[in-house]
């Protein structure tokens, strides 16, 4: 009906483009949609009110700098002290542990099934990765305590190495974030263009030079992003190092003893029964505030590094 | 893309003839790519046969209809194991409708150009990432306690473990959605539907099975989550079953992880329990595992 005027004046029947009726149930719809996705803002929002209400009263109590650069962790002591350090040089020793294992061995893997493996291998294999991937942390932090510590460290290494210590739980978390480097990895290396490699291979390269030189230098973005993951999820890794490593703080480098990081603390102490409003119930959100920010900062870094890879072959 | 380059390999030492040496070390490289992969899978055997091996005695019908007790002989898993049912169902009506409308949304109609939708997404792709302890702390201070003080009970438990695990969800959703060729839609359109009939009709049905493989993916990383639950206050003695969404809970990682901390004795040894009740996890998750793959090969669609 709309356009009926100009339909007479041009001499030919002109169709409206409009939509017959509003269609509100369409835009009904559409706002449950978005409703649906604010629930993940609604999520971090959440996360970080729940941190910031109770981290703000906890250095009401206790200054920032006793928290950030005191070396004695002691909040249900008398009189307690709150230095952090001990905490977060665990959190990165273990994490450090773990990287030194899930480098070389998540690269390695990814390397083999992005470049060498014939496809029926890699069928075979990748699933297995995800095995691995899929292995509660619990039954890792069992693993490590009944088997890892005793079986293997203790006979290599004797009595340095004591039952609860944060070799095992590094070396443990570093099996464990393997999979998280191999598969990002993989698909990095798996993105670069395979005339890529034909040039390289056109100008006489081995298998070996085209891998390390122009395919693993191309993929670079994808493999640092898979690195950087692994490690937060290595920094936030709570069961291995609660049940492995021991829950003893510790403000040093002796890796054959008792370490506990920022997330053992937390499940040590976050327990359902401590009384809401004590200083021992705020540390628990002071911490988490601190490894929320730390995590934060590397999910970041991965996730743009994750987009520039994309961006280049994609 | 590898198959394509090793197919030009041989052709490119053909004409270069690569020095002995230079074999060598290819060789020597490869095979040291082989063992960092054997070491990781070598560790995963390693770890099955020792849980088998500590476990497999105790494993019994026995095991699965006792509940707790400080007798390590008569302790059984059951209230664990009906606990976990009870935050699989929380969880699954949770994240199957969130995270398949957000998935929706971000493929079908969100404006990539818009800042807002960026932010959602990368929003997400962080979200994957947080350590689940601090989920754990966030079921604490808002479902807990706090705004809805719920308590500690199954309701609380299976919302927080929902959040944790939504990201999965919604990226896989994502992806199956995103698999279904545009021409799908277009012809659908092209015929009078709406958006949102095309959507439910055609777009859907199609990216089911992507859907439902992701959705028992997250499944089985919840099951398996320890931290957020001690956070978030499951018991850890309970000789109860959970009756409804307001019961108080225990789980299955819970209760393995009290029989890992308990100090052993000769008169009461709760490592096996440990071992049993792990090995009747890693079946669920087998199985949980099982029904995702032989999903995704036996409906996958190539377009």
């Amino acid at each position: 009906m709309q356009g009926s005027a100009g339909a007479e004046a041009s001499g030919r029947p002109e169709i409206s483009l409009r939509a017959a009726r509003p269609r509100y149930g369409e835009k009904l719809i559409k706002g449950l949609l978005v409703l649906a996705a604010f629930i993940s803002i609604a999520t971090t929002t959440g996360i970080v009110l729940s941190l910031i209400e109770e981290t703000i009263q906890f250095f009401g109590e206790v200054s920032v700098a006793d928290f950030l650069f005191g070396t004695e962790w002691a909040p249900l002591f008398n009189p307690p002290s709150f230095g952090v350090l001990p905490l977060v040089s665990g959190t990165l020793i273990i994490a450090a542990i773990a990287m030194l294992v899930a480098t070389p061995l998540g690269l390695g893997a990814a390397i083999y099934l992005s470049e060498y493996a014939r496809p029926g291998v890699r069928k075979t294999i990748k699933p297995i990765l995800e095995l691995l991937a899929g292995v509660p942390t619990v039954v890792f932090g069992y693993f490590a305590l009944t088997f890892f510590t005793p079986e293997i460290l203790q006979a290599l290494f004797g009595n340095r190495i004591q039952i609860f210590n944060a070799l095992a739980a590094g070396i443990i978390v570093g099996f464990l974030v393997i999979p998280t480097v191999a598969s990002i990895s993989e698909d990095a290396m798996s993105a670069v263009p395979a005339s890529l490699r034909e040039g390289a291979f056109g100008l006489g390269g081995a298998k070996l030079q085209v891998t390390l030189r122009v395919v693993f230098p191309a993929a670079l973005s994808g493999i640092v992003a898979s690195l950087v993951l692994a490690m937060s999820r290595a920094v936030g890794e709570t069961m291995v190092v609660l049940i492995a490593g021991g829950q003893r703080p510790q403000w040093g480098l002796k890796v054959g003893e008792s370490m506990e990081n920022m997330p053992a603390f937390i499940a040590a102490t976050g327990k359902g029964d401590i009384a809401t409003g004590s200083t021992a119930y705020k540390t628990v959100f002071a911490v988490g505030m601190l490894l929320f920010v730390i995590t934060l900062v590397m999910n970041l870094l991965s996730i743009r590094f994750v987009r520039k890879y994309r961006q280049v072959y994609e | 893309m590898s198959a394509h380059g090793e197919a030009v390999a041989p052709r490119a030492e053909g004409i270069g003839r690569p020095t002995s040496s230079r074999r060598a070390k290819d060789i020597g490289f490869r095979l040291g790519l082989l063992a960092c992969l054997g070491l990781a899978i070598l560790l995963l055997g390693v770890l099955l046969v020792d849980v088998v091996t500590d476990g497999v005695d105790r494993l019994s019908w026995d095991f699965i209809t006792s509940f707790a007790s400080i007798n390590a002989d008569q302790a059984g898993i059951e209230a664990a194991l009906t606990g976990t049912l009870w935050l699989m169902a929380v969880c699954a009506a949770f994240i199957i409708p969130v995270g398949v409308a957000t998935a929706i949304y971000l493929e079908e109609y969100a404006d990539n150009t818009k800042w807002y939708n960026r932010l959602i997404e990368v929003n997400i792709q962080n979200l994957a990432a947080v350590p689940s302890i601090v989920y754990g702390i966030l079921g604490l201070a808002f479902l807990v306690r706090g705004p809805l003080s719920l308590g500690p009970v199954i309701l609380a438990g299976g919302l927080t473990l929902g959040l944790l695990v939504l990201p999965v969800v919604i990226i896989a959703g994502r992806e199956a959605i995103r698999a279904v060729p545009p021409s799908i839609r277009e012809g659908s359109m092209a015929l009078g539907a709406t958006q949102w009939q095309t959507i439910w009709r055609q777009v859907l049905p199609a990216a089911v099975p992507g859907i439902a493989t992701g959705v028992i993916l997250s499944l089985s990383r919840a099951i398996g989550e320890t931290a957020p639950l001690i956070v978030v206050g499951a018991a850890t003695f309970v000789a109860f079953n959970p009756e409804g969404l307001d019961s108080n809970f225990t789980a299955m990682p819970i209760q393995i992880f009290d029989w890992i901390s308990r100090p052993s004795n000769d008169v009461n040894d709760y490592r096996p329990l440990a071992a049993a009740g792990i090995l009747l996890l890693m079946i669920l998750l087998v199985a949980m595992n099982s029904v995702a793959i032989w999903l995704r090969n036996r409906y996958e669609q190539k377009w």
